[in-house]
């Protein structure tokens, strides 16, 4: 155990809870996003696994990484889209509807990617990094943190650009008001409907790009399934931001670390059953719960259908 | 005190009008072909019981509800207001009944809420401007502040200075003045005379029959979604103060009611060691912190707290309930100390409280009245034996309770939230005066109903002290504070700054008292 922290030991833990921290901030944003306007996303599984599929295939088509992305994002939207329809427009429940979604995605992508690829499984090209001058000089962070894909840098810059939009925006008081208080929102003569619909759409977005960063950037291809509960622990990393993005950021990288210890215990020459290693960041998921579920504070009107002049 | 209306020549068209409207929700009819004009430079005061259909009528102006029938017209060309954002286009706006903030954002934020999406909220200038309107009609109100850290008075105002401050040619006050103080209300009457003289038309909504015709000049009376009667300008004036309101009473309650004085006979004052005793409770509170609050009740007496609203009444009140932790202090019931119980705790020992919250933490809205009856005693026997609800008992428990405190309903399985606002009150009542209740705390007890509603609540209170119940009364309304009380206790930023014995000088003093001038 001597050699345990030794420089690389420790470079390949920090990027590996980049890496593996990375899709769950994207999804816990999206996730804030919905449930900040009083949308309880559950589809947000479905829409990161579905981004995962077309932004593995986009990019392995067209051989462009941002393009890769774009269609992840795409991807998210494309199942978010349904869930507008049904459950912001017809009011239907949110959490049938989700889990409906998920499940969906879930065999629709496995259908498809056993048809296209039943002989071959193509791998894409690792993804190019982009140093960042002098920072990434530093030992064990600077090749972990700043020599990264550009969307990493990205990412990052989305927490901040959403926090903005929170604090100093009209959309930012707009989503808080319909997730609080839809009537008072609607007669301050702002759409319930338009407002809700567009977290929704934002939450597909962030979360397709999530999914396709684990399949373009952390996996290089797409295996069906490949998303494993991340939207899930996205709405967990939701919910104890408590509406705060930067919280979204530090919690995702928390159990990226979790998720990254156990390959970095292994490269150290540290053995852990496969099954432990699995289990690790829902226990993680679970610990966080029990310390601190208590303080996870809901805006009022989460979930629920917003009608005109109903009490 | 009334006066003629303000606008020089008659125009052709009303500014807004309902042309035999009829709404119809599951079970009622609202509002019944409803005729309803509205000219500029009037205040016009809609008056009627509870659940009359005021809210209703008012609702479809404001984009809230679409008529069943009937139409609605805007300066003679029929229109389809079909969101409140086209009744704000059409530059009506509304003071509604019912909160309509966010309570977890700030004043400015509320108040700058629904410009174009990628805009900074212009904070500063809301600021500057909401600072204006509010030196117009005498209020203060921190900008800063969470909205729902304020009280449900202070709410009202905000609502009143955001409605002025967009500028509406239409203003609609659904019981605005409902919170205020007498001051605050008369300010606001004054303002009303101004802002008419612009041209600008106002729908009154009030119970105050003497606000109605202070304020008003025409008066629209409904009934049981009918309308009943309509006092015009000229007439109101020929009239006078007194034949008015004989009129009006006449309309809204039919031949027989409401003539006989309110107030019951005067009850011999109490006496005898104290069943609630309260010592140096203090609370921390970022608005108001509350401290060294001393009081004790005897068995059968009713205390007021008057004073202005949002100076800790609703802080101490909860603290007592059990809804808020204490700082300091200790609280006795019948000797017993209960600070260190929870809600559940103080309930099962006879402490009750009567929100002024009827539908924030009073109720819950979605939920059939014979639940909401229960809600403090879910899980209890008989309604429940092992975890499983009784639904032959709670029936019987809710239509007892229903007959016995005369709440107007469908049936017991509607959800409370359908009723109006003083029916939601009459069931509240019913489930904090029920059972083995010891002392009570009435938060606001009569805000927003009606004259007949509100000598039934009185009536109510006095009945639970003249069973030897000790009640705490907070109310803003220093005719009910005194109408009611034994002695009156006068709170002040966060203390009670004296307390008097209802007598005849008690009025002066509790003045005294509340305007500021020491003991
Ligand atoms: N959205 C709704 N759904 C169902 N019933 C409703 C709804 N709104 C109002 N009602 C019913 O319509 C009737 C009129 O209610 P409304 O609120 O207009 O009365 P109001 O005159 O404003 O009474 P209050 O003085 O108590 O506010 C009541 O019987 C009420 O229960
Ligand atoms: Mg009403």
């Amino acid at each position: 155990m001597s050699g345990l922290f030794t420089e690389a030991f420790l470079t390949s833990l920090v990027l590996g809870a980049l890496t593996a921290g990375l899709p769950l901030m994207l999804a816990g944003l999206g996730e804030q996003i919905s449930e900040k306007a009083g949308v309880l996303n559950i589809g947000i599984e479905g829409m990161m696994l579905f981004g995962a599929y077309l932004g593995f295939l986009v990019a392995y088509a067209t051989g462009s990484v941002w393009l890769g992305f774009l269609g992840g994002g795409l991807g998210g939207m494309l199942v978010a889209a349904p869930m507008a329809l049904f459950c912001i427009r017809m009011g239907l429940s949110q959490i049938v509807i989700g889990i409906a979604l998920t499940l969906g995605a879930e065999g629709l992508t496995a259908l498809l990617h056993h048809f296209q690829f039943a002989q071959s499984y193509p791998r894409l090209p690792a993804v190019e990094t982009l140093a960042i001058p002098g920072l990434s000089a530093i030992p064990v962070i600077g090749p972990a943190l700043f020599d990264r894909p550009p969307i990493v840098y990205l990412a990052v810059l989305a927490v901040a650009a959403t926090a903005y939009v929170f604090r100093s925006t009209q959309l930012g008081l707009a989503l808080q008001a319909a997730g609080d208080k839809p009537a008072a929102l609607d007669a301050a003569g702002v759409d319930v409907v338009r407002v809700r619909t567009f977290a929704v759409f934002s939450t597909g977005f962030l979360a397709g790009i999530g999914g396709a960063f684990m399949s373009q950037v952390g996996a290089g291809i797409f295996v069906p399934f490949m998303t494993n509960g991340a939207g899930f622990i996205g709405i967990v990393l939701a919910m104890q931001a408590r509406g705060r993005p930067l919280w979204v950021l530090a919690g995702a990288l928390l159990f990226g670390a979790c998720l990254s210890a156990t390959t970095a215990l292994q490269v150290a020459g540290v053995s852990i059953p496969t099954d432990v290693i699995q289990m690790l960041p829902f226990a993680a998921v679970l610990m966080v719960l029990v310390l601190f579920g208590r303080r996870a504070s809901l805006p009022p009107a989460l979930g629920t259908h917003y009608v005109r002049g109903a009490r | 005190m009334t006066q003629t209306p303000n606008a020089a020549p008659m125009p052709p068209h009303p500014i807004v009008a309902l042309d035999q409207v009829t709404k119809r929700f599951p079970g009622v009819v609202a509002n019944d072909r409803v005729s309803f004009e509205l000219w500029p430079g009037e205040v016009h005061v809609l008056l009627g019981e509870n659940g009359a259909g005021k809210s209703t009528l008012v609702g479809m102006l404001s984009g809230l509800q679409l008529p069943d029938e009937g139409g609605v017209l805007v300066e003679g060309r029929e229109v389809r207001i079909a969101s409140p954002a086209r009744a704000l286009e059409l530059g009506i706006g509304t003071v509604f009944q019912h909160s309509m903030l966010v309570p977890s954002l700030s004043v400015v934020d509320n108040m700058a809420l629904g410009g174009p999406w990628w805009s900074r909220p212009d904070r500063a200038g809301v600021a500057r401007r909401m600072a204006a309107v509010c030196a117009e009609i005498g209020v203060a109100i921190d900008p800063e502040a969470r909205v729902g850290s304020l009280s449900l008075g202070e709410q009202q105002q905000v609502e009143i200075v955001r409605a002025l401050m967009r500028g509406s040619r239409v203003l609609i006050l659904d019981e605005a003045t409902a919170m205020l103080t007498p001051k605050g209300a008369e300010d606001l009457g004054a303002l009303m005379g101004r802002l008419t003289r612009l041209g600008i038309a106002v729908v009154f909504i009030t119970h105050k029959l003497n606000e109605a015709l202070a304020f008003g000049h025409r008066i629209t009376v409904l009934r049981l979604g009918r309308k009943v009667g309509e006092i015009a300008p000229e007439r109101l004036v020929a009239l006078g103060p007194a034949a008015a309101t004989a009129e009006i009473v006449r309309l809204m309650f039919g031949t027989h009611a409401g003539t006989e004085a309110a107030g019951g006979p005067p009850r011999a004052r109490p006496a005898g060691a104290p069943l609630l005793d309260i010592e140096g409770l203090a609370v921390d509170d970022a608005s108001v912190p509350v401290a060294g609050i001393d009081l004790s009740v005897a068995p059968g007496e009713i205390v007021g707290l008057a004073g202005i609203d949002g100076n800790g009444q609703k802080q101490f009140a909860e603290a007592l309930a059990g809804q808020r932790r204490l700082a300091a202090g200790r609280i006795r019931l019948g000797g017993e100390a209960i600070e260190r119980l929870d809600v559940g705790g103080r309930r099962e020992r006879g402490l009750r409280y009567v929100t002024d919250d009827r539908l924030g933490e009073g109720t819950v809205g979605s939920f059939p009245i014979s639940l909401n009856l229960l809600l403090k005693q879910v899980g209890e026997a008989p309604f429940w034996r092992h975890g499983i609800e009784q639904p032959e008992a709670i029936a019987t428990h809710a239509r007892r309770l229903v007959g016995e405190y005369d709440v107007r309903t469908p049936g017991i399985e509607t959800a409370i939230g359908k009723l109006s606002g003083g029916n939601i009150q009459k069931a509240l009542l019913a489930r904090e005066l029920s059972g083995q209740a010891r002392a009570v705390i009435f938060a606001k007890p009569t805000y927003g109903l009606d004259v007949q509603n509100i000598r039934a609540t009185r009536q109510r209170i006095r009945e639970a002290a003249d069973r030897g119940l000790a009640v705490i009364l907070i109310s803003t309304d220093l005719e009910e504070v005194l109408e009611l009380s034994d002695r009156v206790a006068v709170m002040s930023r966060g203390r009670i700054v004296g307390v008097v014995d209802n007598n005849a000088e008690a009025r002066s003093r509790v003045g005294e008292l509340m305007s500021g001038v020491t003991a």
